[in-house]
């Protein structure tokens, strides 16, 4: 099966790879996915005061539909407000990086680490986590 | 040196061109069908056949008589299972096998079973050979069929097939082995080995494809398979169908040069995979997957703790390769094979497997280590188990979300 041009770009030179400091009260962790499955990311956020997201990391373990999912969100959540980020749907990301049917979970997890980053931020900020659809597997 | 680099014979081999030169004749002007008896354009057909059955017999040791030309190893799997079964029901229904059979055994297994058959499934032991006592144990008055591959696709490990057989045959059951993976690249005889059927097939071993043989044992015992096509009585009625004459051609051609190359090649083919071993296991939790005593020369898995197969390959883009990773298909699992080495699913997911072949050279093994090293440090960079195992966190006693 070949990648299509935007997976194997983001593949080559993902972006905002790395690590924020998890224990600061400015960044939301999320950490999604299960060894097993043969995918594990993690996504973190930085968030100013304006509830506007200023930096996002990833590292990812997983394929590269994986990688480029989690590099695609990075990109797309940087600039953001928290509500904004809350809307960015997995099939958004299916569509950008042109995904086939069998590679669709990578997406899933991706959203999935959106919002488990967004999650951490706000309960270490005193608020409520938002309930997440578990609308997969 | 040209790119990309093909390290994937355990999947399939190039056709060697001395092997093409042999064949082409029978698709042009050596074109009968073997079966016509009435005309010289059958004759010549039959004759290239029949030189190609002993080519075959010669590099497994056995007569021309014994030799069923099948579409491939495939076919010959169900042949010689299925042909058992229905052919010796009156003897009994229990077939052994081992879970890290081909799919071309284990499915044929499967499907016995809906029709009466009780099959073992033994397991392996944590370096893939089966535990002879474990054989010996499974044995019962009912056993007809003991099928366990020689060397197996995936790691390459040898089973003990003389041991085998010889428990097989204490207890009147028959043995049939898959050596798809080991005719033609390591010494197999099947009068020294004890070997009652046993499949193989021409594109592992530089032939062309769509075409194997089934080995059906003639003297002590004398052994039966019930066809599972009906047409023309080929085959000595075992295995109806026009002879794929220019593919038989092949498959001979091919065992001849595997029968007066092997030992040569054999001996550079494993200094080149220890050379690779020996270099990929020297970065950080890698390991080599299987008996490394009993194995193929030419095949080498290796697991990279913490990235995954898929992505790696992707990151080997010069090196055609495989993975025991899953990712693509549905079920996310990863190889069963692995798994039944008590590979655990990470481990199994972070593997590759390395086949070498009669066409790689030492240059082309240099660049694919430092291509691999590459690949995974590239990869260990993007991935957050790495910096936790870095970090000192066990990865065990996190909680995932299953997914």
């Amino acid at each position: 099966m070949a990648y299509s041009e935007k997976v194997m770009e983001h593949y080559t030179n993902p972006r905002n790879v790395g690590t924020l400091n998890k224990d600061s009260k400015s960044v939301g962790t999320g950490l999604v996915g299960a060894p097993e499955c043969g995918d594990v990311m993690r996504l973190q956020i930085e968030v100013d005061a304006n509830n506007v997201i200023t930096d996002a990391k990833f590292k990812t373990f997983g394929c590269g539909s994986a990688i480029a999912s989690s590099s695609l969100a990075t990109e797309w959540l940087k600039g953001k407000t928290i509500d904004e980020a809350l809307t960015i749907d997995n099939m958004d990301i299916v569509e950008e990086l042109a995904l086939p049917p069998v590679k669709i979970h990578c997406s899933v997890l991706a959203e999935d680490a959106i919002k488990s980053a967004i999650n951490d931020y706000r309960v270490k900020n005193g608020l409520e986590a938002f309930e997440l659809a578990k609308s997969h597997h | 040196m040209e790119l990309p680099i093909y390290l994937d014979n355990n999947a399939t081999t190039p056709l060697d061109p001395r092997v093409l030169e042999a064949m082409l004749p029978y698709f042009t002007t050596k074109f009968g069908n073997a079966a016509s008896r009435n005309h010289p354009f059958g004759w010549v057909a039959e004759e290239g056949v029949d030189y190609a059955r002993e080519q075959v017999a010669k590099l497994i040791g056995c007569t021309e008589k014994e030799i069923i030309f099948t579409s491939g190893a495939t076919e010959a799997d169900n042949l010689g299972i299925k042909g058992v079964f229905e052919m010796y029901s009156d003897k009994g229904n229990h077939i052994i096998t081992a879970t890290t059979e081909h799919k071309a055994i284990l499915d044929t297994c499967k499907h016995l079973e809906k029709q009466g058959a009780r099959v073992t499934y033994l397991k392996v032991k944590e370096d893939g050979l089966i535990d002879l006592a474990e054989l010996e144990a499974a044995m019962t008055p009912e056993t007809i069929l003991v099928t366990i591959m020689y060397g197996n696709n995936e790691i390459g490990v040898i089973q003990p097939i003389k041991e085998i057989a010889a428990i097989a045959h204490k207890h009147g059951a028959l043995f049939f082995t898959d050596a798809t993976q080991a005719v033609g690249k390591i010494p197999v005889n099947v009068i020294e080995d004890g070997i009652d059927l046993m499949a193989f097939s021409a594109h592992k071993m530089y032939g062309p494809k769509g075409v194997g043989a089934l080995y059906v044992r003639r003297k002590n015992p004398r052994v039966k398979v019930t066809s599972q096509m009906d047409g023309g009585g080929h085959e000595r009625g075992m295995r109806s169908g026009t002879l794929n004459v220019p593919g038989i051609v092949g498959l001979g051609k091919a065992c001849e040069l595997c029968r007066l190359e092997m030992d040569e090649e054999a001996k550079r083919l494993s200094a080149l995979r220890d050379k690779l071993e020996a270099a990929l296991t020297t970065m950080e939790e890698s390991y080599v997957n299987g008996n490394t005593q009993h194995r193929l020369p030419h095949v080498a898995n290796i697991s990279f703790k913490y990235v995954e197969g898929e992505g790696l390959m992707m990151a080997m883009k010069d090196l055609a390769v495989s993975s025991g990773s899953a990712c693509t298909s549905a079920s996310l699992e990863p190889s069963y094979v692995l798994k039944s080495l008590g590979l655990s699913d990470d481990l199994a997911h972070s593997s590759i497997r390395f086949g070498l072949g009669r066409f790689t050279t030492e240059e082309e093994v240099d660049y694919a280590i430092e291509n691999t090293k590459k690949a995974v440090n590239h990869l260990r960079d993007l991935s957050p188990l790495w910096e936790m195992f870095k970090e000192g966190i066990d990865l065990s006693k996190i909680e995932w979300a299953e997914h």
